[in-house]
């Protein structure tokens, strides 16, 4: 009982990054509006967001993650009048009902990606986080922990939890591609492994396993090569149980 | 030694009040290429070669060359206009339509006309405006709420203000309007939305509309029959960058945008003419003469809104009046632009859409967008997109800056996906410097040449990220260039070989281009959100 009220605890808290004061639609969307609704997403939002929603840095909209708390009707306002001084454009011959379908059909995507939630404790992830699975010598969270891999103080905000057991258990399966590690070979021999932060033409910059910031010359560089991530799987070290645990660890993390 | 120089100060001097008191007619915008000083249209001539005479800066040089000023926009928006000079006065747009004129030698600004265009503006892309245009002592600018400005090119107070169409409709406007002796020829864009796309003329002196040409055949005109149902209403087809003229047949080119919606053509079926095309119009009377459509029923939304750039070749030993297009669907063409015959088409990036042509030049399309996916090359943001492209007389090579191996997973209906882990591959261009992780599989930019009567490539030279930047060649065969990464490049027109980087800290959106003032040459490119000048020290 404890953990279904927890995970219908989290199953609720993963619905949105932040929690919305008012729902326009939330009840009484029919199928009919959602798939309107996503036709004018695609029409009208996916140019600029990308058809996941996720083009732009910091928006999420397909996971409900904005840059600060919105409502429904906050999200229909913007839809509708845009946000000065952004690239966010008006859209005055947006109907009210039209910009409502739309928020409906984001929220719908949202809560389908917390429904693949799964139940567990929290707080017995957070102990094998920090534990047993020795992510954080990798990993951080709030403040502690590696930078060598991704920050998972907000990932739950980020990833849908079927996402997260996922990188668990086959962690090459799905690398964002901000977080493929590299290896440079430089000209003297030498060579560095660490997070690829960026290249282009004629630099390259990572993060390397000491959680220094490097920048690279190419001229300097002998060769590079993407490496598999250093994430070991946890298939057979976790039992499913710690695994849905560490899931719904995770799943908590928004601090961000 | 100093007699011939003072006399020859003299009368540049001499020549250049006489331009001064006259004007920017329309005969020095048809021969821009006699004052190489001055850049009097949005690519140096009605031809849109983007090719510059000026001989100052070498490949043996241009790896001297200083920065000499940087002039800064007030503004978020990216930076795609492509500035003129008029005998030392330059003149661009602070995006999203605020003129501004510089002192071309200094970048220190005369005035600023300011316009705030209304809140429906809105392109589907940007808030953008791609440059100015020029004739007598009156600019002109296209507005993202589809109005067409007239502003003194003295005083930067405004003459007149049309209103082409209807912003809250989702009309806009974005690229450098075409001048025609007394007209003012420009294209209505908004193609994404379900607008009826058109291009019209006006006069020059009042503003008053005096042709329009609808890109989307009305009920009883031929064409209209490749549209189904009322789709023909909302079609799309906007026209949103530069055109180009021939003097010699009279005729204006245009290239149109997509058929809408985007990639979903189940309820427009057929070829959806003007979609997708190329026009030639008689500019006196807006009628078309000829035209050629690149892609019939596009899904995949491939703008055909390139710059056309005309040229005068040799294809197989005979002279031809050519019109030279690297197309976003990622196919080169050559055609007649006296008759809109197809010459011959290559692909310039990896395509698998079409396999080729039939005889009259209509592709033999392969692959359609299915709801299970179906992997498309290039992707939807084109093999190129709006970016100018060059042409050098002198190398006769034609520079293309282009994004290779950009895969779409087409989906019916839907917004085409990147294939590959990274599907944020080919983003749309931006103003800041963004991290960028490809590795060898995924997209890259490139700029290339090509033969311009066997599209063969000669040479490449290869970036990591994608580029919406142009190209811009010169007289001593240097191309100058740029990409998202954020470096002006110039490459040895005839080999590829980069002969010197600047790195400017934004963004590439735009063309390159040249003039000179008091004799010295500069190099002009908007990068972020500043316009950088480069001369020799």
């Amino acid at each position: 009982m404890r953990t279904t009220t927890i995970g219908f605890s989290i199953l609720l808290a993963a619905l949105w990054a932040t929690a919305p004061r008012a729902r326009v639609l939330a009840q009484h969307e029919t199928a009919s509006d959602l798939l309107d609704g996503e036709r004018a997403f695609k029409q009208n939002c996916a140019n600029c967001h990308g058809p996941d929603g996720d083009q732009i840095q910091g928006i999420d909209l397909g996971r409900g993650h904005f840059r600060r708390p919105m409502t429904d009707a906050d999200l229909v306002g913007i839809i509708r009048n845009g946000i000065p001084n952004t690239a966010m454009p008006a859209s005055a011959a947006m109907t009210v009902a039209q910009a409502q379908q739309i928020v409906a059909y984001l929220r719908s995507r949202a809560a389908t990606s917390a429904v693949a939630s799964v139940t567990g404790d929290a707080a017995r992830g957070r102990a094998i986080v920090t534990g047993k699975g020795e992510c954080t010598s990798c990993h951080r969270v709030d403040g502690s922990g590696s930078r060598v891999g991704p920050d998972l103080s907000s990932i739950g905000a980020q990833r849908q939890a079927a996402e997260l057991q996922r990188a668990l258990i086959d962690p090459n399966a799905d690398v964002q591609p901000q977080n493929r590690f590299y290896r440079v070979t430089l000209k003297d021999g030498s060579t560095v492994e660490g997070r690829l932060l960026g290249h282009d033409t004629f630099n390259l910059q990572m993060l390397d396993t000491k959680e220094q910031l490097r920048s690279f010359n190419k001229s300097d560089i002998r060769s590079g090569t993407f490496l598999p991530s250093p994430m070991p799987s946890y298939r057979s070290t976790l039992t499913p149980q710690e695994l849905a645990d560490v899931v719904t660890y995770l799943s908590s993390l928004r601090n961000r | 030694m100093r007699t011939r120089l003072t006399v020859a100060a003299a009368l540049f001097a001499a020549a250049s009040l006489t331009a001064q008191t006259r004007g920017v007619t329309f005969d020095r915008i048809l021969h821009g290429d006699r004052e190489p000083q001055n850049w009097l249209s949005y690519s140096g001539t009605l031809m849109n070669q983007r090719y510059s005479g000026l001989t100052q800066i070498t490949p043996a040089n241009v790896k001297n060359l200083q920065l000499a000023w940087i002039w800064q926009a007030k503004s978020l928006e990216k930076f795609e206009a492509t500035p003129l000079v008029v005998d030392g006065v330059m003149y661009t747009v602070e995006a999203p339509n605020n003129i501004v004129a510089l002192d071309a030698a200094t970048g220190r600004p005369f005035w600023t006309f300011a316009y705030t265009p209304a809140p429906e503006g809105r392109p589907c892309c940007g808030k953008v405006n791609r440059g100015v245009s020029i004739l007598g002592d009156t600019l002109y600018m296209e507005t993202i709420d589809a109005h067409l400005l007239a502003v003194d090119a003295k005083s930067g107070q405004k003459i007149w203000d049309t209103v082409v169409a209807k912003a809250a409709e989702r009309y806009s406007m974005t690229a450098s309007p075409l001048i025609i002796r007394d007209k003012v020829i420009v294209g209505v864009g908004g193609g994404d939305a379900p607008i009826r796309g058109s291009i019209a003329a006006f006069d020059a002196k009042t503003g008053k509309e005096l042709w329009r040409f609808y890109t989307i055949p009305g009920p009883g005109e031929p064409g209209n029959e490749t549209w189904t149902g009322e789709s023909w209403k909302t079609g799309g087809v906007g026209v949103w960058n530069a055109g180009a003229y021939d003097p010699e047949t009279n005729l204006v080119y245009f290239g149109t945008g997509n058929p809408a919606p985007d990639w979903d053509g189940s309820t427009r079926l057929g070829d959806n003419l003007y979609s997708d095309s190329v026009l030639a119009l008689d500019p006196d009377t807006g009628t078309l003469k000829w035209h050629y459509q690149f892609t019939p029923h596009d899904e995949l939304d491939y703008d055909s809104t390139q710059v056309p750039v005309l040229a005068d070749i040799q294809v197989n030993g005979r002279p031809r009046k050519v019109m030279l297009w690297a197309n976003r669907n990622g196919v080169m063409y050559c055609l007649d632009r006296v008759t809109g015959e197809f010459i011959t088409g290559k692909p310039f990036v990896k395509v698998n859409w079409m396999d080729g042509f039939d005889a009259k030049g209509r592709p033999h399309r392969v692959k359609f967008p299915t709801k299970e996916g179906t992997l498309i090359y290039p992707h939807v943001h084109g093999g190129t997109n709006w970016a100018p492209p060059s042409f050098s007389p002198k190398t006769n090579l034609f520079y293309v800056a282009s994004w290779e191996n950009s895969a779409t997973t087409a989906i019916e209906g839907q917004f085409p996906k990147a294939a590959s882990a990274n599907n944020r591959q080919t983003a749309m261009g931006q103003t800041n410097l963004v991290p960028f992780f490809n590795n060898d599989d995924e997209p890259f930019g490139v700029v290339r040449a090509f033969d311009p009567a066997t599209l063969e490539k000669k040479w490449e030279f290869r970036m990591d990220d994608i580029t919406w930047g142009g190209t811009f060649v010169t007289a001593t065969d240097i191309v100058f260039s740029g990409g998202r990464e954020g470096y002006f490049l110039a490459l040895d027109g005839k080999t590829g070989q980069l002969l010197w980087k600047a790195p400017v800290g934004g963004q590439i959106n735009a063309g390159a281009m040249s003039y000179a003032v008091n004799g010295k040459q500069y190099v002009a490119i908007a990068a972020g959100n500043s316009l950088f000048a480069y001369a020799l020290p």
